[in-house]
């Protein structure tokens, strides 16, 4: 991780209690946040929940109604967005159709005062180009360019300014699904290379959890969690946050045992689970609405009655498909009395005698640990 | 597959043939006509008598005065045109809501509905000595001319002529994406910086535009100058309302359309191929 260096604590990106209205649309809604410099920061959520109004209050498109936004200690509220070290790339590039490639790299340093001397700028543009891998192609126009490559022209195009913090909007959305795989790889790179903070805006939830050191999830304006992707994974605070990162099965019911370690719900159809609160969930007590939260994962896929350990809790049921994916099997369950479970069962223990066909009874089971119990919201 | 191609070709030329036959009479018949006029000679009672003779084009000189005029106002008009138009269309486009945009911009076509002869009427007397000048002088500044000047067809010009700047130069801005405008600010351009290096060249294909039917337009102009230049500052148009209609000498007047033709050529080939060399953007048309 690029935060692991020596100025790991050194807040670059800082939003203080920071509300953002349109009329009478709220946008971002009482936001606090710091991002460290040189992390890989994402904003994850659906659309309308605030993230990319947050980006443009950063980069200076628009202004808090309230609060303040500061950028390497400084309150940037008031300032605008071309007097500010940050750099934005587009959703869709926002390349100029009338320059070259060279011209729009390089249009950034021709902005300043003074203006840096020709020769300087024509090298500066064949160095970035280098660096996105694009040599040569200077002299393109523009839409002449693939999309992969238009992207790379927007990167360069910001990075040549050696902003603080590189602003990302939905980078990738224009790009076939390879090509976007392929330039996630590039931009962790590139943002390793460079050594600056990057805060990038996605509804993807892979890309956010494949990219990032640190997520900040949202909706409707509000920060639900944020956290590290292993944290937001393992630990969701509730179900908002279960269901965007990953997949997740979840099985409602009413609080019984909220004291001990491991707090119980009952479901409707009577059977008891148990599992453990996530840390920095809200507390919940009995008589609760709450839900049990089981990754597909963690869960065990046998012949009916063969389930090893006592202590698992165990549902029989149907299965209803199976989904052959490579190195998993996704088998989706109906059950008798909690919905539909989904499994995903690893390669490895899948083999010819467990293996299992639609119409198959089976059992479902997961043990305690595998469990969370968290709220609605 | 060979006769689909076949009817599909018949097809082209029955939908082309219309427009084809339009050009063919009304626009290259009379210009035939107007090149064959200008060779000859005029008949006594007025009209075209026939013969082959260079005397006309000899002649051009005594309308030297209409063709410095139009030469001159023209370009001037136009540019006028534009030095107003471009504000108004740019406030149009990037700073009006969403809800005021349509009625302004009917606003700009309203005058219009009405002929352009009625309103330069009008403009005769807000021009004319009980107009500006009075109030002028009510205030205490005496002694001021306004029609019947060069100023006065200059006025007219860009009053009758701003709807055809405003408009194209309005589209061209509006279809300019607005993200362009914040990349150039976000990479550190001021507003100013922004529209000279963003703004300005991504709507030159609507200034062309505007600029192009502007210019034609004005010179084949004869209204504007024939009530607000009085018969002080005429244009060609002028010229040739006069040889065709009062002293009906027409071949003379078929001389100077032929001149005026040839010159409206040459001006707007050369301004297209500017246009074209400095073009900017994707392929947008001209026209």
């Amino acid at each position: 991780m690029a935060n692991s260096t020596s100025n790991s604590n050194e807040i670059d990106i800082e939003f203080r209690s920071v509300t953002k209205r349109f009329e009478d649309v709220v946008a971002v809604d009482n936001v606090s946040l710091k991002v460290e410099r040189g992390a890989f920061f994402s904003f994850l959520g659906p659309s309308g929940c605030g993230k990319t109004t947050s980006l443009r209050l950063i980069a200076g498109f628009d202004q808090p109604s309230e609060g303040d936004v500061y950028i390497g200690g400084k309150s940037v509220v008031g300032i605008p967005s071309h007097k500010r070290p940050v750099n934005m790339v587009f959703q869709q590039y926002a390349l100029f159709p009338h320059m070259d490639v060279a011209d729009n790299i390089g249009y950034g340093l021709r902005q300043r005062d003074p203006k840096p001397a020709r020769q300087e700028i024509l090298k500066r543009v064949d160095q970035t180009l280098e660096m996105v891998r694009l040599s040569g192609y200077g002299k393109r126009r523009v839409w002449e360019l693939s999309g992969g490559q238009q992207q790379r022209v927007a990167l360069a195009r910001a990075l040549i300014n050696h902003p603080t913090c590189l602003l990302l909007d939905e980078p990738l959305a224009a790009l076939d699904r390879k090509l976007r795989r392929e330039m996630q790889i590039e931009l962790q790179t590139l943002q390793r290379e460079v050594g600056i903070t990057f805060i990038l805006v996605t509804h993807d939830q892979e890309e956010a959890l494949s990219m990032s050191d640190r997520i900040c999830i949202m909706r409707e304006g509000q920060i639900i969690q944020s956290g590290s992707p292993r944290e937001l994974y393992d630990e969701p605070i509730n179900r908002y946050v279960a269901d965007f990162v990953g997949k997740t099965n979840f099985i409602d019911g009413d609080v019984v045992d909220a004291i001990g370690p491991l707090v119980s719900i009952k479901s409707e159809s009577g059977q008891v689970f148990s599992g453990s609160q996530p840390p920095g969930a809200p507390p919940i007590a009995n008589g609760n609405k709450a839900c049990v939260a089981v990754r597909p994962e963690m869960i065990t896929i046998t012949n009916i009655g063969e389930t090893s350990n006592a202590t698992n809790i165990t549902i029989n049921g149907q299965v209803v498909n199976r989904i052959f994916l490579g190195e998993h099997t996704e088998y989706l369950v109906a059950t008798e009395g909690c919905g539909e479970v989904m499994v995903l069962s690893p390669k490895s223990i899948e083999s010819a005698n467990r293996s299992f066909e639609p119409g198959d009874h089976v059992s479902v089971s997961w043990g305690p640990e595998a469990a969370l119990i968290i709220g609605d919201t | 597959m060979r006769e689909d191609r076949k009817s599909g070709r018949w097809l082209t030329a029955a939908l082309l043939a219309p427009t084809s036959l339009w050009f063919l009479v009304m626009l290259i018949f009379p210009l035939i006509v107007i090149l064959v006029f200008s060779f000859g000679e005029r008949a006594a009672v007025g009209g075209y008598a026939g013969g082959f003779t260079l005397e006309q084009y000899a002649n051009l000189p005594s309308r030297l005065k209409a063709f410095q005029n139009t030469l001159v106002i023209a370009p001037a008009g136009t540019l006028l045109s534009l030095l107003v138009a471009y504000p108004l269309a740019y406030f149009l486009a990037l700073r009006v809501g969403r809800q005021y945009k349509l009625i302004l911009l009917v606003l700009v076509i309203v005058p219009f509905w009405t002929s352009l002869l009625v309103r330069t009427y009008a403009w005769i007397f807000i021009l004319g000595g009980r107009g500006i000048p009075a109030l002028l002088e009510f205030i205490g500044i005496e002694g001021v001319r306004l029609i019947n000047t060069p100023g006065a067809v200059l006025i007219g010009i860009v009053y009758g002529y701003l709807p055809l700047m405003v408009f194209p130069i309005f589209v061209s801005l509006e279809k300019l994406d607005k993200t362009l405008l914040e990349a150039s600010s976000d990479l550190g351009g001021s507003p100013f910086k922004t529209f000279i290096q963003v703004t300005l060249p991504l709507s030159m294909p609507g200034i062309a535009t505007g600029c192009m039917l502007v210019f034609i337009l004005l010179m084949g102009e004869f209204l504007i100058p024939a009530f607000l230049g009085g018969g002080k500052v005429f244009f060609i148009g002028n010229a040739l309302v006069d040889l065709f209609l009062q002293s009906r000498n027409w071949p003379f007047g078929a001389a100077v359309s032929v001149t005026l033709v040839v010159i409206m050529l040459i001006t707007v080939s050369l301004y297209m191929r500017m246009t074209l060399r400095s073009k900017t953007g994707r392929d947008e048309s001209l026209m």
